[in-house]
């Protein structure tokens, strides 16, 4: 018994270290982007400049801008074509289902940067212009598949008497589908639209391929700024990112905690 | 009876085409397509001005076996073989902890691994370069200390390269960890300790051959991302690191030889496959096992 317990201090000693290790550099990150010193190193005093210089660049704020639109734009259309790909895998057999199935863990599986190669070649072989509707059309296609996935993990704890209760109490395909099926798998379209966002937000690889000269997400340029020097508004900007996430994240698993305690 | 039977019909096939064409459309233009399209491209030739000639020829996969490929081929798949083990040693021994605790904490314990499987792995890796670098946080404060007099080279090396990828790739290798610990029925360890197994064995005997898929399953969610990751190899490894991953970015928009970017693709993609075939032979044979 006492040796059980020696195990459990040692094993729980040495997850403390790795959550430490998982989060140390990202509060280093925090702490410095309010660091009075333009060098990334030796604390000199708090200051919220390095904001403030970030609210007055122009590259940057376009590149939010742009992700902001393709992060909306790519969520609300793979969420449609997700959720309705989720309900009808559930309801229909038809041909070509385990094909579908194989085909959608495809963005999954493959490594992201033979997605991004795969779609420059084949815009460029159908002469489309590589910029915004490029990286829409490229993010809800990585967005699709786990969008299925989360819908249809909500799908399976679904009760299928509950729909022939509503259409032989006279409500038609429709009518069921949206006050019967909806309400009960929204939480799950939600998850998977809030996957889709921040999936969509944070793609750097696959982006890199398709946005084409002068098209530039906010990874993108913080990728650019990387490679030409470390200053504190790069840590202002990764701060400001690591807040969307972390927020998304936050309210995401709170949805999937909810979820689960009812269950 | 036929007539209601028969809309009935009608009204299915009809929401199976509304809801599963758009999907089948999508994936099969924006993914299958693609996909062929550089298989194809792997077999052409590339053009004076970098152009893509139709002209068949088996080149690019010869080109692939000479030793400056082959060696960036190895060392990458070194790379990715030691962030691998670095993951599941350093993984492991973390998840089963998790997986073990109370109730009570379990569910802040388990956040606080999804919190950085969310956040950007590019603002994770930039993380790294503000505290290894020469004039950097950690050499800054070794330096004010006095341990060191000289800044230490930490960024640019292959250490760093693989720091940088168990750090992005650690939270995959744990959850798939996570998931099959935590679905180990436990009265198979009581019986195991019951009938004298000493904790050792029963954790190789027991525990380790039980939690095999989630093992597994984290091995290609790391190892094959592994591969394609250019931007940590290029951050954190500078010019010296040239990964397989690199590799192919440097052919497609800089060397513009996209039927030899092609070809690497494509051995990527061998490469993934190898590791999907291995895994869904030895899931089957553990279900069997199991039946």
């Amino acid at each position: 018994m006492k040796k059980r317990k020696l195990t459990k201090g040692i094993l729980g000693t040495y997850s403390f270290l790795i959550y430490f290790i998982l989060y140390a550099p990202i509060i280093i990150l925090v702490v410095y982007s309010f660091n009075k010193s333009k060098l990334n190193a030796v604390w000199t005093g708090f200051t919220l400049n390095w904001y403030s210089v970030l609210a007055n660049d122009g590259d940057v704020l376009q590149a939010l801008q742009n992700s902001l639109t393709i992060a909306f734009f790519s969520t609300v259309i793979s969420t449609f074509i997700g959720t309705l790909a989720a309900v009808g895998m559930y309801k229909y057999k038809f041909k070509g289902k385990t094909a579908l199935d194989g085909l959608l863990y495809v963005p999954i599986i493959i490594p992201e940067i033979v997605m991004g190669i795969s779609l420059l070649v084949f815009f460029t072989q159908t002469k489309i212009t590589l910029g915004l509707f490029t990286l829409i059309l490229a993010h809800v296609t990585f967005s699709i598949s786990y969008v299925v996935i989360v819908v249809r993990a909500r799908m399976k704890s679904f009760d299928k008497s509950l729909e022939e209760a509503a259409m032989d109490l006279g409500a038609n395909g429709l009518q069921t589908f949206t006050k019967v099926t909806l309400p009960i798998i929204l939480p799950g379209i939600i998850a998977g639209a809030l996957m889709a966002f921040t999936l969509s937000l944070d793609d750097v690889i696959i982006s890199f391929f398709v946005s084409g000269a002068g098209f530039e997400t906010l990874p993108l340029r913080i990728y650019s700024m990387v490679r030409t020097g470390v200053t504190p508004e790069i840590n202002a900007l990764s701060t400001i990112m690591l807040a969307v996430t972390l927020s998304i994240a936050i309210i995401s698993e709170l949805i999937q905690l909810k979820k689960s305690k009812k269950i | 009876m036929d007539t209601t039977k028969g809309k009935y019909k009608k009204k299915r096939q009809y929401g199976h085409i509304v809801t599963i064409s758009p999907v089948m459309l999508w994936m099969i233009i924006l993914v299958a397509v693609p996909l062929l399209i550089v298989a194809g491209m792997g077999f052409m030739t590339r053009g004076t001005y970098g152009q893509v000639e139709y002209k068949f020829t088996l080149d690019n996969y010869k080109m692939l076996a000479q030793p400056i490929y082959l060696k960036i081929l190895l060392d990458s798949l070194g790379i990715a073989f030691l962030t691998t083990f670095f993951c599941l040693i350093l993984g492991y021994p973390f998840a089963y902890f998790v997986a073990n605790v109370s109730a009570k904490y379990k569910v802040i314990l388990f956040m606080l691994i999804m919190i950085p499987f969310w956040t950007n792995s590019l603002v994770r890796t930039y993380a790294w370069i503000v505290i290894l670098r020469t004039t950097g946080v950690l050499n800054s404060y070794l330096m004010q200390i006095g341990i060191i007099h000289q800044p230490l080279q930490l960024l640019y090396t292959n250490g760093a390269v693989i720091l940088g990828l168990t750090y992005a790739l650690f939270p995959f290798m744990v959850l798939s960890l996570y998931s099959s610990i935590e679905a180990l029925d436990k009265t198979y360890l009581e019986a195991a300790s019951d009938l004298g197994a000493s904790p050792v064995q029963t954790f190789l005997r027991v525990t380790l051959p039980l939690t095999m898929p989630g093992i597994s399953a984290g091995i290609i969610l790391v190892f094959i991302p592994t591969l394609g990751l250019f931007y940590i190899s290029d951050l954190l490894g500078g010019s010296k690191t040239m990964l397989i991953g690199n590799l192919i970015q440097n052919e497609f928009l800089t060397a513009r030889n996209w039927p030899f970017g092609s070809a690497m693709s494509i051995l990527l993609i061998a490469i993934t496959v190898i590791f999907i075939v291995i895994y869904f032979k030895h899931s089957n044979g553990e279900e069997i096992e199991v039946l």
